[in-house]
């Protein structure tokens, strides 16, 4: 453990993350535009709703005359941020002020970025890092977006939506170092991507939680060699060890 | 009704948001129930990696956009820098595409 990899978010890091929300930002503006939706919509959105995914959801369930569906399906989609709240209140502290503007703040990336800090003086000071320059890189891309219409291009040829995946996989990699951790994030992926092709888009994601489930699972099951008796203890969550 | 339906849908995300905020301070949660929630978060994050990156829409994505996530993720793996991931992952998606790749 200690400091293996990145345990403090670099400017270029969350500069290279922003470059890429704000080219996101853009596409959504001019892709919600396209649409034939009015000039001031994405902005609005973008400010108010503030979470890139459910916003190019509910555009494309706006402009098909289906407001009802996309705040049903904006909000399935949104659904994943109750357990991240509770995965970052501790970071975002007691005072109500931080409490109450972090928390609209809250993005997947940010949520990322924080859990892979180790202290909490680091995760506290990388929320709030990554939450403004995201904050402010996506609202300045969309309205790019608007302004210079279909001159973004589609984001896609860019190759930006391998860009977020990738970014994702590299932060949550270190916590993937703790045996139990990898399990129940690998079988959660799982599941949620087998369940994709069947469910309504949100609904895969928040099943990644049954892979909590695999703690359940009996403890070693019966080695034929005796093992070093150093992990006895009952509970699913008891501290592992460290290596691997 | 376009308005209404924003504001519906951000304010909507913002209890959603705030309200996991708050409920941490309600849950009197045992130190081996408080180690789950960053595995309940990484397991998300990793579902999102993952659907994002394999999938469009109901579908697979095509061979381009995994293939980058691979080399990013690859990249990640022998701990390169994180800026190197990201546009790494990019770069491959993108040239693919503009080899005819879907």
């Amino acid at each position: 453990m200690g400091t293996v990899y990145r345990t403090r978010a670099r400017p270029r890091d969350v500069a290279a993350l922003a470059a890429a929300t704000l080219a996101t930002g853009a596409s959504f503006g001019a892709i919600t535009i396209a649409y034939g939706l009015p000039n001031w919509l994405p902005s609005l959105m973008s400010i108010v709703v503030f979470a890139g995914g459910a916003q190019f959801l509910a555009v494309g369930l706006l402009a098909a005359g289906n407001p009802l569906a996309a705040v049903f399906a904006g909000l399935l989609l949104n659904a994943r941020h109750l357990p991240f709240g509770l995965a970052v209140a501790d970071t975002l502290g007691p005072r109500w002020r931080d409490r109450l503007i972090g928390s609209h703040l809250m993005t997947d990336e940010v949520v990322a970025f924080t859990l892979a800090e180790e202290t909490p003086q680091a995760r506290r000071r990388t929320y709030w890092l990554v939450a403004v320059a995201l904050v402010i890189s996506w609202n300045v891309g969309t309205v790019l977006g608007v302004l210079l219409g279909g001159v973004t291009g589609d984001p896609d040829t860019f190759g930006l939506d391998a860009a977020f995946p990738a970014a994702l996989l590299a932060l949550i990699l270190p916590s993937l170092k703790d045996r139990e951790t990898r399990l129940v994030a690998l079988t959660g992926a799982a599941l949620a991507v087998l369940l994709t092709p069947v469910l309504p888009a949100g609904l895969p994601v928040l099943a990644a939680l049954l892979g909590l489930l695999v703690l359940l699972r009996p403890r070693r099951p019966a080695p034929a060699t005796p093992e070093e008796p150093s992990h006895q203890h009952s509970g699913p969550a008891a501290p592992s060890s460290g290596r691997n | 009704m376009l308005i209404a339906a924003i504001i519906a849908l951000g304010a909507g995300t913002y209890a959603i948001r705030l309200s996991g905020v708050l409920l941490r301070d309600r849950l009197e949660l045992s130190p081996a129930l408080q180690r789950l929630l960053p595995m309940a978060a990484a397991a998300l994050l990793a579902a999102l990696a993952g659907t994002a990156a394999l999938m469009a829409g109901t579908e697979f994505s095509g061979v381009a956009r995994p293939a980058g996530v691979a080399v990013g993720a690859l990249l990640a793996w022998r701990k390169a820098p994180f800026v190197l991931v990201v546009v790494a992952a990019a770069a491959t998606a993108a040239l693919l595409r503009l080899a005819g790749l879907p």
